[in-house]
C-alpha cells in the first residue's frame, strides 16, 4: 500500500537530493479546514476586524484626526454620518474610532487569558496527567479548589480592592482561564500516555520531559487548539461583562463591553451608539466560534481511519 | 541467589503484581495499598543465553507481554530480580537504567500504536541515535538512511509519517527503530500478530535474519506456535503468570511434557489433508482462571484431564527432567505415558 506521492509547493526541504515529502496530520488537518466555507469566511471575516481593529485608529487619526478621547461638544449624538460613520457618543467622540480601540482591548484581554492559559494550562496538565499517582491527585485537588472559588466574585473584589487596573484585570482572567485547559489537556494526556508509541519512547530511553513535550503533548494539540479558539471569545465575552459593571476597561479607554454599556443607556434615543459596538463584537464572538468549530471538525482524529 | 554469568539476561523469581481497586484520592495520598491486585506474574525464574531466541507463548492474558516488559523495567517488577550480563537492572535508578536502554531494545506488537503519528519516520527512527550517539546533521541521516535499508523500506521515504505506510512497512520502521543504537537484546512483542498473514512470514524472516547477521539474542513473544517454532532455539510455555515448561524448541514440539504445552501443541493445524485427518486434539474444557484469584496448587488444576487431589494442594516446581527440558507438573510420568497410551491406540 503506498499513498500517491504529492509533490508539495511548500519545500523547505534542505535536503540535497531527491526526498518523498510526507503529508502530515497538520496538513490533512488544514484541507479539511479549507473544505469547511463556514469556517474559511469566520476565519476571512475575523481577519478582516482583526486588521481593522489594529490599523483603523490610525488612519483615522490620520485622515479625520479623531482619535479614541478627543471630545467634542458640537457633535453630539449624531447620527451616523460621512463625517462619523458610526455616529458619536454624548461627549462627541467618533464611535468608529472608540469600536476600534475597544477591539484592540477586547482583543488584547483575550489573547493574553489564552496564552496564559495555553503555557501554564498544557504544562500543568501533561505533567499531572503523565506522572499520574499521588502528583496527578494533589495537582488536581489543587485545580478543583481554585474551580471552587467563584471567580467572577473574586474578580469584582480584588479589582475593587486593588486598582481599576488593566494589568490586574489581565492577571485575573489569565487566572482563571488555564483551569479548563489544565483538565482537557491532563484528561488527554490520560489516553495517550498509554498508547505504544509513547511506551516505545519509555523503551528507546527518552527522558521524561522529552516525553511529555516530543510525543505526548503534539499529540494533545487537536482539542488544545479548539478550546483556545473558544476560550478567545468566552474571555472577551467576561471582560465585557465586568466592563459593563463598570469594573474592567475605565473611561476614556474603552473596550466593547465598556461601549454597549454606555450605549444601553442611550437605546431608545441613540440607538447607534450600542448598534454598532454591538455588532462588532457579535460578529467576532460569531466568527471565532464557527472557526473553533471548523477546526474541531478538521483536527478530529476520528475523522481518519487509522 | 547469584546471576548465572553465561546467560544475557537472568530472570529470578519476578513477580509483578497489579493494583486493580481503586482506592479512592484520599487513600492514594494517604498511600493505602489497595485491596486486591492482579497477579500478572507470579514468580518466573527464567535465563536466556547469549545469541539465541527464547519463544515465549501462552494463552492471551497469561502475562507473556508483562514479562517481556519488566524485564525491560518498562513494568517494575514487584519482587524479583532481574538481571542483564550480570548487571542487576531491577536495582538500577533511573539514570543507570537509562544507559542500559541502549543495550536492550523492543519491537512492539502494533505498528498503527507503536509509532508515533506526529513524527516523520526519519525522526521516528534517529530519536534513538540522538540520544545515545552525538551524530547530528547529515552524518544522522545517512545513519537513518542505511538503516532503512537494512530493514528494507525505501530510503526516500524518510519525511514521511506513519499514517502513509502499510502495517509490515511500519513494523519494519518499529525494527529499524529497536536496531538504531545497535542492542544486544531485543524483546519482540508479539511483532506479526496485528499483520496480515501474507506479510507475517516476510517480518519473521527479516527477524530471523537480522538476528543472525546481528548476532541479537531475543525474547520473542507469540502465541503462534508455528511462528515460535520457525524462530527459537528455545521455547518457554506460560500459563496464568508461571512458567509450565521450558526446553529447546525441537525437543518441546517433539516431546511436550506439560499437559496444558500438549494441549497447545495439539491444537496447532497440520498443512497437510491426510495427517490433519488423523490428528488428535486435547480440548481444553472451562476457561483460564481470574489472575486476581488464581486456583490454589498447580494452576493448571481446573483444566487439567489428569489433575489428582494433590494437585489442588500443592503447587509443582518447575524441575529439570535432563538435558535442560523442564517442566512444572508431579505427574510427568503419568501424562507422557497416558500421552503415549492415547497415541497408539488413536
Amino acid at each position: 500500500m503506498q499513498t500517491p506521492v504529492e509533490p508539495t509547493s511548500t519545500a523547505l526541504a534542505p535536503e540535497s537530493f531527491e526526498l518523498v515529502r510526507g503529508t502530515s496530520l497538520w496538513q490533512d488537518a488544514r484541507r479539511r479546514l479549507v473544505k469547511n466555507k463556514l469556517a474559511v469566511a469566520s476565519a476571512i471575516v475575523f481577519s478582516v476586524i482583526l486588521l481593522a481593529v489594529l490599523v483603523g485608529p490610525a488612519i483615522i487619526a490620520n485622515t479625520w484626526g479623531y482619535t479614541y478621547d478627543m471630545t467634542n461638544s458640537e457633535v453630539v449624538y449624531q447620527p451616523p454620518s460621512a463625517a462619523h460613520w458610526f455616529g458619536t457618543d454624548q461627549l462627541g467622540r467618533d464611535i468608529l474610532v472608540r469600536s476600534l480601540i475597544g477591539g484592540q482591548i477586547s482583543l488584547l484581554v483575550a489573547v493574553v487569558a489564552s496564552v496564559v492559559s495555553l503555557l501554564i494550562g498544557v504544562t500543568y496538565g501533561a505533567i499531572s496527567g503523565y506522572l499520574g499517582g499521588k502528583v496527578d491527585e494533589a495537582m488536581m485537588r489543587f485545580v478543583d479548589i481554585l474551580y471552587s472559588l467563584p471567580d467572577i466574585f473574586l474578580i469584582i473584589v480584588l479589582l475593587a480592592f486593588f486598582s481599576k487596573d488593566l494589568i490586574v484585570l489581565f492577571a485575573m482572567l489569565g487566572a482563571i482561564s488555564w483551569l479548563t485547559m489544565a483538565r482537557i489537556v491532563r484528561g488527554q494526556v490520560l489516553s495517550i500516555k498509554n498508547r505504544e508509541f509513547v511506551e516505545a519512547a519509555r523503551a528507546i530511553g527518552v527522558s521524561t520531559p522529552k516525553i511529555i513535550f516530543r510525543h505526548i503533548v503534539p499529540n494533545t494539540l487537536g482539542p488544545v487548539i479548539v478550546y483556545t479558539t473558544l476560550t478567545i471569545p468566552s474571555v472577551m465575552l467576561t471582560e465585557a461583562f465586568l466592563s459593563f459593571l463598570g469594573l474592567g476597561v475605565q473611561p476614556p479607554l474603552s473596550s466593547w463591553g465598556t461601549l454597549v454599556q454606555e450605549g444601553v443607556g442611550a437605546i431608545s434615543v441613540y440607538p447607534w451608539h450600542l448598534i454598532f459596538p454591538g455588532l462588532m463584537m457579535t460578529v467576532t464572538l460569531f466568527s471565532l466560534n464557527f472557526l473553533g468549530d471548523g477546526l474541531r471538525d478538521a483536527l478530529d482524529p476520528q475523522a481518519r481511519a487509522d | 541467589m547469584p546471576e548465572n554469568v553465561s546467560s544475557l539476561i537472568a530472570v529470578r523469581d519476578v513477580k509483578v503484581h497489579f493494583p486493580l481497586d481503586s482506592v479512592g484520592s484520599l487513600g492514594r495520598l494517604l498511600g493505602r495499598p489497595p485491596a486486591r491486585v492482579v497477579k500478572a506474574i507470579d514468580g518466573v525464574t527464567l535465563d536466556i543465553q547469549p545469541g539465541k531466541t527464547l519463544g515465549l507463548v501462552g494463552e492471551s492474558g497469561c502475562g507473556k507481554s508483562t514479562l517481556g516488559r519488566a524485564i525491560l523495567q518498562l513494568v517494575r517488577p514487584t519482587a524479583g530480580r532481574i538481571f542483564f550480563k550480570g548487571t542487576e537492572l531491577t536495582g538500577l535508578n533511573a539514570r543507570q537504567l537509562q544507559q542500559m536502554r541502549r543495550r536492550m531494545q523492543m519491537v512492539f506488537q502494533d505498528p498503527y500504536a507503536s509509532l508515533n503519528p506526529r513524527m516523520t519516520v526519519g525522526d521516528i527512527i534517529a530519536e534513538p541515535i540522538e540520544i545515545f550517539e552525538p551524530l547530528r546533521g547529515e552524518a544522522l541521516r545517512r545513519r537513518v538512511q542505511e538503516l532503512m535499508r537494512t530493514v528494507s523500506l525505501n530510503p526516500a521515504f524518510v519525511k514521511r509519517y506513519p499514517h502513509e505506510f502499510s502495517g509490515g512497512q511500519r513494523q519494519r520502521i518499529g525494527i529499524a527503530r529497536a536496531l538504531a543504537v545497535g542492542p544486544e537484546f531485543i524483546v519482540a512483542d508479539e511483532p506479526i500478530a496485528a499483520l496480515d498473514v501474507s506479510i507475517q512470514a516476510q517480518i519473521l524472516n527479516l527477524l530471523s535474519q537480522l538476528r543472525r547477521e546481528l548476532g541479537l539474542t531475543t525474547l520473542f513473544i507469540s502465541h503462534d506456535l508455528r511462528a515460535v517454532r520457525h524462530i527459537s532455539d528455545r521455547v518457554a510455555v506460560m500459563y496464568l503468570g508461571k512458567l509450565v515448561e521450558v526446553a529447546d524448541s525441537h525437543e518441546i514440539y517433539r516431546r511436550p511434557l506439560h499437559p496444558y504445552t500438549q494441549a497447545l501443541i495439539s491444537a496447532v493445524p497440520v498443512p497437510d489433508p491426510a495427517v490433519e485427518k488423523t490428528r488428535r486434539r486435547i480440548v481444553l474444557t472451562g476457561d483460564v482462571p481470574s489472575p486476581i484469584n488464581p486456583p490454589t496448587g498447580c494452576r493448571f488444576h481446573t483444566r487439567c484431564p489428569y489433575a489428582q487431589e494433590r494437585c489442588r494442594a500443592e503447587e509443582p516446581p518447575l524441575v529439570d527432567t535432563g538435558g535442560g527440558h523442564q517442566a512444572a507438573c508431579f505427574l510427568l510420568e503419568e501424562v507422557s505415558s497416558g500421552g503415549a497410551a492415547r497415541d497408539s491406540a488413536a
